[in-house]
């Protein structure tokens, strides 16, 4: 079974952006980038099933500049087999992504497609859903336990409230939440492996695709900043400021 | 212009982010239509036809809805776009699940997660865990999106809808297994007016009985940060933040909560915030109305006393 995992380049979780001062974006130069945590843990669950001896092949693939090179790198280095590099200078909307990654997929004919559930820069939360309709593929979001029995992938969901178990034909896509499982740190020899692993690069030309616009972002602004309040000394103070002053209890 | 709104329920009951979805629907302005879609889901369809601005409900009441599987929903949702301009959901696991293969199978965008509406085709939502506030035109024919239903007041419960079935035959490939839901006396955390949420700083999942016994003197919602759900020491769906849940409560008390930006994204909208730790440095205080600096070890015992 080949399991392809869509991956994504973002600003490190870490990195608390600012909005530039013409308000047409984030300010993201210069910061420190790193591999999407959620497609960390969409690949980490790949290489786990073929350790397990349930995937054969496991390829990653990312659309956007060639700096997603270097994490197309990690995930390889994380355990993936080899990557495909679909260059574009272009920031994309989820749609036009899943258009492309359906054009990988048609090529690739992966059974199973993993994504992490939402990147953290655009917190969209929505390509994985979008290749599945594309696709016409059944679909787990969210997914905290996935299990393959033979032509069926069974998956267990993340819900508001509590957790769904579903049972659906390959190929499928899911999506991944935090609790599925905690990435390895990739290797010093496992980093320089994956330096000679393959890496094929498409443009979008390539794949046969056309794309459309379909939003623009006028601007992009800073939040409302919240004060900072006063400091208590007591839980009594506490208690009286919230009867009190702020009338909440 | 007509807008569908996806309605949030259980089949019994309208869950209350529907109101809020129809109040964002409202600030767009046009007729509005709930679909019900579910199983057995009379009486959700009925709460639904008391909504204010609402003219019609839609009900699809069959098998293949009740547990509210994207799949399905999606191909019903498809089914009826056609008489409509904008296609709405709370931003919840069904909506988050359902929607992005609806906008994808018309071929149009989704927006995710919507604050604000500045007219019928642009919109504003939060980007980089809330540290931005993207104002996004849509230029397709139809808008998909979700909505984020603390950025909204729930519309009152005056209204008298028409109510419709509507015709619903499909085919379900993915199959249900089963479903836990956690059962608490407790309120909901999307919907509660208080929120006692813990972090890393609690220790052990054990030690959460105190943060539980001070939510029922409340009567509270019980939350938590992503570091302790990481921890192991509470379920997932406990967690607020970025990638869980977003919670805008009138009162909001972090305990043992440090305050990373992830966390400070799913609950800096709560009026008021009381943060208690016993690192000073902590950037939880940079947020809070009012900040303790002690153990909490102390501090909850000594508040449970005093409530």
């Amino acid at each position: 079974m080949k399991v392809l995992v869509p991956v994504k380049r973002v600003v490190d979780a870490n990195v608390k952006v600012r909005v530039k001062a013409d308000h047409s974006n984030v300010d993201t130069a210069n910061l420190k980038m790193a591999l999407n945590p959620f497609c960390e843990i969409a690949v980490e669950e790949a290489v786990r099933l073929k350790e397990a001896g349930i995937a054969t092949e496991v390829v990653v693939v990312s659309v956007g500049t060639k700096a997603v090179q270097e994490q197309l790198r990690t995930a390889m280095a994380l355990g993936a087999d080899r990557a495909i590099h679909v260059e574009t200078d272009e920031e994309l909307v989820p749609l036009s992504i899943a258009k492309l990654l359906l054009a990988v997929q048609q090529k690739e004919q992966a059974q199973l497609v993993v994504f992490g559930k939402q990147s953290i820069d655009g917190d969209n939360n929505q390509t994985g859903q979008m290749l599945a309709a594309l696709a016409d593929m059944p679909q787990a979001t969210f997914a905290s336990e996935v299990k393959v029995d033979g032509d069926n992938i069974v998956v267990t969901r993340e819900i508001d409230g509590g957790l769904q178990t579903l049972k659906m034909p390959l190929p499928a896509v899911i999506s991944v939440d935090l609790r599925l499982n905690e990435p390895r740190y990739a290797s010093l020899p496992n980093i320089m492996k994956a330096k000679r692993k393959p890496l094929d690069v498409h443009s979008i030309a390539d794949l046969g695709v056309t794309l459309k616009a379909h939003q623009t972002v006028l601007k992009v602004t800073p939040p409302a900043e919240r004060q900072a309040g006063i400091m208590v000394s007591s839980v009594e103070e506490l208690v009286e400021k919230l009867k009190n002053e702020a009338k909440v209890i | 212009m007509t807008i569908l709104v996806l309605a949030e329920h259980d089949n019994a009951h309208l869950k209350a982010d529907t109101a809020k979805v129809v109040a964002a629907a409202s600030a767009i302005g046009g007729d509005i239509h709930v679909l019900v879609a579910g199983h057995q889901c009379v009486e959700a369809a009925k709460a639904a036809q008391s909504l204010a601005g609402v003219t019609k409900v839609l009900v699809a009441d069959a098998a293949v809805f009740a547990n509210h599987l994207a799949e399905n929903l999606g191909k019903l949702i498809i089914s009826l776009s056609a008489d409509y301009s904008h296609i709405l959901s709370a931003a919840s696991s069904v909506g988050k699940d359902t929607l992005p293969r609806v906008a994808a199978l018309l071929d149009v965008a989704q927006i995710s997660e919507v604050i604000a509406v500045a007219s019928a085709d642009t919109f504003i939502r939060p980007i980089y865990a809330g540290n931005a506030l993207a104002t996004v035109q849509s230029l397709d024919d139809k808008k998909v999106m979700t909505v984020r239903s603390t950025a909204f007041d729930a519309v009152a419960a005056t209204g008298s809808a028409e109510l419709v079935s509507v015709d619903n035959a499909l085919d379900a490939r993915t199959e249900f297994v089963s479903q836990t839901l956690t059962e608490s006396a407790r309120p909901e955390l999307g919907n509660a007016g208080i929120i006692v949420s813990g972090g890393r700083g609690m220790g052990s999942g054990e030690n959460f009985a105190i943060l539980e016994q001070l939510a029922d003197k409340l009567g509270a919602a019980v939350g938590a940060s992503r570091a302790a759900v990481d921890a192991g020491f509470v379920p997932n769906d406990l967690q607020v933040g970025q990638t869980g849940k977003i919670v805008a409560p009138d009162l909001y008390i972090a305990v043992g909560i440090s305050g990373a930006i992830q966390h400070l994204a799913g609950m800096k909208d709560s009026k008021v915030i009381v943060a208690i730790n016993k690192d000073p440095e902590a950037p939880i205080f940079q947020v809070a109305d009012y900040g303790l600096e002690a153990d909490l070890f102390d501090a909850i015992p000594a508040l449970n006393n005093l409530l």
